[in-house]
């Protein structure tokens, strides 16, 4: 309790105690899922180790060359997920009335299994087998149904990435947002969602790896910080497979720009600090006002 | 009876079951024995549910066996030196009157003051402050007060302090104690042994004491979102330095102190001028702490998702606000025409998004404070009874210009020329102007004059 000293318990000899949290002394834990939004009792301790020795904390010792981590430095790949889903029209059924797709992809396209070593959705108990793994790149599920619900998308990624996964949650929209409109079986409802996926402190092989694929975003590194060589980049036929730039889908996938968010975000900035310094002048004033009032009424 | 009268309607046959029906019913229904009528209408003419007393008991109290008479008698207490005789009314059970003391002389309890001798006081009790006359009459009137302090500082012929003079009672006491006692271990356990007094640790708890007391309901707020921001400081502190734990002990002791110090000195200089500096600097140092303490443990997620990371800054950022200020923030959002939730949440995207949030955050505190200063003008204004219509109306003015997608809050602040408007403040106020006594009185003059 942070109340004055004066004013607080204190046994007989005058002493303040606080109550100091201490830090779990157990084992440590790697990547708290992102999930959780408490800053567990375990965090100082990562921390510690991480700020305090180069070491590797992942169990490999073979590559402890390799694991060192670069602090403030981040990786970030931009991904797209969301689905999209075809009314089957005359085909429908009361149970299979749309054809849909779920799918995560890099936001240009690019093939995201530089990075992402599978994705597995979850759906719904209705289906047969809920839990569908997709080894590869697209990353994505069809499946035809009625219902809209949600759909866990858990990502995981190669072991010089993370080791934790990652959660996502689409629901899952098959019906449009305008319902009293006509359905179409040449047009899908598409909802998609940007975001982005970013790897904080990232390995040096990590780094090494992924410095020529354009779906990543890759930092700018630290001053003389050199990465070695990267493999040699898989040949063409086999990553070309892996993007979404041909995907049959892809006229219905939608743009997502900053630069309009931007514009947007930095013309309601200056309005506010327009405002705000408006604000300020006018309590400058009304301040010299009542300075002139108190000094007059003086008691 | 009249109005049967008056509808021409004949009056209930049979007046003679009339009479008779009534008796027969109020004989019933005075159920009471031992108790009066009237005693019992007070029930409301019915039995209770439970019997609280019994009716039985109420007469029956005077034992019929026993005579009692009540006389005049004197007596004597244990409690007095003297043998002073009073009277009082005596209840003699048979001719016999009661013995034993009085009875209330057992609640005549006094202090046992040390006296200590001459010799004692030369070997161990000299003080340079005090003078030997000075600590006589000091335990004197300890003894015939009963240690009431306030009592006795005000009798203590030269002026001295009541903690200057508990000082002295307790350290003569205890040095004379641990004198006396055969071996030091056997006084160890009394409690003027173990817990000293501590003049200046007492000096320093009443005068914050005082402080507090003294507070107006203004810093009582303020001084409660420090204390809230030094605890946060506190504990985002320990989350992020959490390796450095050694470190722990001295920034909390630090971060009371200062609080300390922030509070003592809101309150020797006037109020209005501390408000911005401390309000300023808290939430600063509070949003950098919450910052840091975000980022640390974004940090120690390894992967999180850029829209989660968005959120967390958010929440530290606005973790000082309250509920109703963070849906004004979004309200001031969606009036800008920006999305609560970035569509493109690509990291320049969120660092801008997250900087609007905290600017639209000052503006928010800047109109509170505006709103603030002009009513303490009113009030300054008012208590002088003056009317300057002048400068109300000119701020009132700039700011209706700005209505571009001000919230209403800020409508408030204007109109406050001439002493009748404030009858109109009434429940549609902005509950945060403080009400100075000098709105108070112009009211109450008004009622009277009803």
């Amino acid at each position: 309790m942070a109340a004055p000293k004066s004013l607080q318990e204190h046994d007989s000899y005058g002493n303040v105690s606080y109550a100091i949290i201490s830090s779990n002394p157990n084992a440590l834990q790697t990547c708290p899922g992102p999930s959780s939004k408490k800053h567990g009792p375990d965090q100082p301790d990562i921390s510690g180790a991480a700020l305090k020795s180069q070491h590797t904390k992942m169990g490999k010792p073979e590559d402890t060359e390799r694991k060192k981590k670069l602090k403030d430095v981040e990786i970030s790949v931009p991904i797209v997920y969301g689905n999209a889903a075809f009314w089957l029209g005359k085909k429908a059924s009361e149970y299979q009335s749309h054809k849909w797709t779920v799918y995560v992809r890099g936001a240009t396209n690019e093939d995201l299994s530089v990075v992402v070593k599978r994705v597995v959705f979850q759906l719904h108990s209705s289906f047969n087998n809920p839990t569908r793994v997709v080894e590869s790149a697209p990353f994505e599920l069809s499946e035809s149904g009625w219902g809209e619900f949600e759909i866990a998308i858990t990502l995981y990624f190669h072991n010089d990435v993370c080791e934790k996964p990652l959660n996502l949650y689409h629901h899952l929209k098959l019906y449009p947002e305008d319902e009293s409109g006509p359905m179409s079986i040449k047009k899908p409802v598409v909802v998609e969602f940007y975001n982005e996926i970013v790897f904080t402190e990232p390995s040096e092989s990590f780094l090494a790896r992924v410095q020529n694929y354009p779906a990543v975003t890759f930092p700018r590194l630290p001053a003389g910080f050199t990465l070695p060589s990267s493999a040699p980049i898989e040949d063409e036929s086999k990553r070309k497979r892996g993007d979404t730039k041909d995907h049959p889908l892809n006229q219905w996938f939608l743009n997502f720009s900053e630069a309009d968010e931007l514009l947007q975000l930095a013309a309601a900035r200056q309005q506010v600090q327009a405002h705000i310094a408006k604000l300020r002048r006018q309590i400058s004033v009304i301040d010299g006002q009542n300075q002139q009032f108190k000094s007059s009424s003086d008691q | 009876m009249d109005a049967k009268d008056i509808l021409g309607l004949p009056k209930t046959p049979l007046p003679i079951t009339q009479e008779k029906k009534p008796r027969p019913q109020k004989d019933s229904q005075r159920k009471p024995d031992g108790i009066s009528r009237e005693v019992y209408a007070l029930t409301g003419g019915l039995a209770p549910l439970m019997p609280s007393i019994d009716a039985s008991q109420l007469k029956r109290r005077p034992p019929s066996d026993e005579k009692i008479t009540w006389q005049w008698l004197p007596f004597t207490s244990s409690a007095r030196k003297d043998d002073l005789q009073l009277y009082h009314w005596v209840r003699v059970v048979n001719g016999v009157p009661p013995t034993g003391d009085y009875s209330f002389a057992k609640y005549n309890k006094s202090v046992d003051v040390i006296k200590y001798t001459d010799e004692e006081y030369e070997k161990y009790l000299t003080d340079p402050v005090w003078t030997k006359e000075e600590t006589d009459q000091l335990f004197d009137l300890c003894e015939r007060f009963d240690l009431r302090f306030i009592v006795i500082a005000d009798r203590f012929p030269t002026f001295r302090t009541v903690e200057e003079l508990k000082d002295r009672y307790y350290s003569v006491s205890r040095a004379i104690l641990i004198a006396r006692a055969p071996s030091p271990g056997e006084v160890a356990g009394h409690p003027l042994v173990k817990e000293p007094y501590n003049v200046s640790q007492e000096t320093e708890r009443k005068r914050a004491l005082s402080m507090v007391l003294s507070q107006t309901k203004q810093q009582e707020r303020k001084d409660a979102e420090v204390l809230a921001e030094a605890k946060r400081i506190a504990e985002s502190r320990m989350a992020a330095q959490g390796a450095e734990e050694p470190d722990l002990p001295v920034t909390s002791d630090i971060g009371p102190e200062s609080v300390e110090r922030a509070i003592g000195h809101g309150d020797t200089i006037s109020p209005s001028s501390v408000q911005v500096p401390s309000a300023a600097v808290a939430p600063s140092t509070s949003i950098m702490a919450d910052n840091a303490s975000t980022l640390a443990s974004l940090r120690m997620l390894r992967v999180y998702l850029r829209t989660y990371a968005l959120e967390q800054m958010v929440q530290a950022a606005s973790s000082s606000a309250g509920l109703r200020t963070i849906k004004r923030v979004e309200q001031t959002l969606q009036d800008l025409e920006v999305n609560l939730k970035p569509k493109v949440p690509t990291k320049a995207v969120c660092a801008e998004h997250l900087e609007l949030r905290k600017e639209i955050l000052t503006l928010l505190n800047l109109q509170k404070q505006l709103q603030y200063k002009e009513a303490e003008g009113s009030s300054f204004r008012d208590g002088s009874y003056g009317d300057m219509p002048g400068t109300p109306k000119r701020s009132h003015r700039v700011v209706d210009q700005d209505r571009t997608f001000v919230p209403d809050a800020i409508s408030f602040g204007g109109e406050r020329a001439g002493k009748r408007e404030q009858k109109r403040k009434g429940p549609g106020r902005v509950s945060e102007t403080p009400s100075s006594p000098a709105h108070k009185r112009p009211r109450k003059m008004k009622a009277l004059d009803l």
